[in-house]
């Protein structure tokens, strides 16, 4: 009773999901083995793991961008098919139309709605200046710095309001200054309404500084969550200053002990690999 | 370098060859010059008749006629390309089954349909507009084929995250991309659509440039031949000008865009 309590209110809940992907020469590769992970309503999780661990097969299956080969998905407790209608999607890459303006981009994620193209616009123009890109909304994407892509992109997201934010590596292509920018700017969005959060990155500070929960993923093939700390961090939080806590450094300590031995089993994989 | 330096240097190098040309066909070397100018004409007669023929008022109708089937073979050929493009890129099935076909008819030398089309749509203007259309099809249509199957994954999984259908996909992702490479090889187009017209007025018409090539070039006169080239050359130029800005205007979101309108 209590566990189908908590998946049916649950944001995300991922039950047995395994992944195994085809491979061209015949045979499969199993990416993820079965793996349970839930996130609440709510609640900020961070998925850390090594390079090439399925962490993001993992988000690309809660967006319904990728099947389980088994295992359920189930959004707010109703079984997922095809796309989740209720996330919004951050792409690592750049995901914005290169032939729109920043305000078309944003603005045009509403078309699906069915929001008068008069009011999107006008929507977009205020969360523009949510994000704080007021003065470049007539700019194409390649006009923009990476930092401005990244703050388009999360308004498009945003403008659609969805109860759920899936984020592969956000901010991974930004220098560090601006992912710390980026980092505050993302968590005092999220303070507003409190989305469900799954935040993938293989920065474990960057997790531990947003996050209310850290999920650990071990190196692949067949990779599984292996650790999964509460962060008891208090907020507002300041993404710079944070890491100065003690407890931070605590948390930090405690969760890489398990994350080293998996980036190392990756590395001596990708080594082996290699040779 | 600076763009008066660089059309003072460019108008430079056409004045060079004409005065080569010049000196060679009138300069006497015993008795003959050592061109011989019933073979090769010389610039200032070329001139004379260029200017007679824009004077006389006889060429704006051959120039419209050429104009017009110019226009008329792209517009065609590029809508054909754009919808076939389309067709053939989101079915696999299609694609694969049709390859070798266009694959052929693409190898084939498009000169020896002119006849065909001849008989098939007279010696108006139609036979030329299908030489021009069979041209501009096939660059379009690889293009525009290439650039739907080419969109960037993560912009259309992005745009399906957003929730658009398959309506709103095409007109904001997979139709903008197969616009960008229709673009960008719209200067092949146009020079292939013009190609097509001349080529088919060449061979056998009563009206445009290429008739008028052919008109002077089977009574020996060449100095008509030379006058129908130059006039075919100003006239490229000038169409290359316009879609160039055609161009700059449309795809004013890529960064190659930007740079163009820096220099200029």
């Amino acid at each position: 009773m209590g566990e189908s309590a908590q998946a049916a209110s649950a944001a995300v809940a991922l039950r047995g999901v395994s992944i195994a992907f085809l491979l061209p020469k015949g045979g499969t590769y199993p990416a993820v083995a079965a793996t349970d992970l839930v996130v609440a309503p709510g609640e900020f999780v961070a998925i850390v793991g090594p390079t090439g661990c399925g962490k993001s097969t993992l988000l690309n299956v809660a967006a319904g961008l990728i099947q389980p080969s088994t295992g359920t998905t189930s959004i707010f407790g109703r079984p997922l098919a095809g796309l989740n209608a209720e996330a919004g999607f951050l792409f690592q890459q750049d995901a914005l139309m290169p032939w729109k303006t920043a305000l078309d981009n944003v603005a045009v994620a509403l078309e699906p709605r069915g929001v008068p193209r008069k009011e999107a616009l006008e929507r977009a123009r205020q969360w523009l200046d949510r994000v704080g890109l007021s003065v470049f909304v007539d700019r194409y994407p390649h006009m923009l710095s990476g930092g401005q892509k990244k703050r388009v992109a999360l308004a498009q997201i945003l403008i659609r309001d969805p109860r759920i934010l899936l984020m592969d590596e956000p901010f991974g292509p930004l220098d560090a200054q601006t992912r710390q920018i980026m980092g505050n700017l993302l968590l005092d969005l999220w303070a507003q309404d409190k989305k469900a959060v799954l935040f993938v990155t293989h920065d474990l500070e960057e997790a531990i500084a947003l996050a209310d929960r850290v999920v650990v993923m071990s190196a692949g093939p067949a990779a599984t969550i292996v650790g999964d700390t509460a962060i008891d961090l208090g907020r507002p939080r300041d993404i710079a200053e944070i890491r100065t806590e003690p407890r931070f450094h605590a948390i930090h300590k405690q969760i890489w002990a398990t994350l080293r031995g998996e980036v190392q089993k990756a590395y001596a994989q990708g080594e082996g690999r290699r040779a | 370098m600076k763009r008066t330096t660089l059309l003072s240097l460019q108008i430079a190098v056409g004045i060079l060859l004409l005065i080569v040309w010049h000196l060679l066909t009138t300069v006497k070397f015993g008795a003959k010059p050592i061109l011989d100018p019933f073979f090769f004409s010389r610039p200032l007669d070329v001139l004379a008749r260029v200017w007679k023929d824009f004077y006389a008022g006889t060429i704006w109708r051959h120039l419209g006629i050429t104009l017009l089937e110019t226009v008329l073979a792209f517009i065609t050929g590029a809508i054909g390309g754009i919808v076939f493009g389309f067709v053939f890129a989101r079915g696999e099935i299609v694609a694969a089954v049709f390859d070798p076909y266009i694959k052929a008819a693409n190898a084939l030398p498009r000169v020896v349909l002119a006849p065909i089309f001849m008989l098939w749509f007279g010696l108006g203007i139609w036979s030329k507009v299908a030489l021009g259309f069979t041209l501009v099809f096939f660059i379009v249509f690889f293009n525009v084929y290439q650039g739907v199957r080419e969109v960037s994954p993560t912009i259309l999984a992005n745009a399906r995250m957003l929730g658009m259908n398959e309506r709103q996909l095409l007109r904001h992702v997979y139709w903008p991309a197969a616009l960008t490479w229709m673009f960008s090889s719209l200067h092949t187009s146009v020079g292939f659509a013009l190609v097509g017209a001349v080529v088919g007025e060449y061979l056998g018409s009563s009206a445009g440039l290429g008739y008028k090539i052919h008109e002077a070039e089977s009574v020996f006169d060449v100095t008509g031949v030379f006058a129908g080239m130059v006039i075919l050359a100003v006239f490229v130029i000038i169409i290359d000008t316009i879609v160039t800005a055609i161009e700059n205007r449309l795809l004013i979101w890529r960064p190659q865009a930007q740079s163009t309108t820096a220099q200029g």
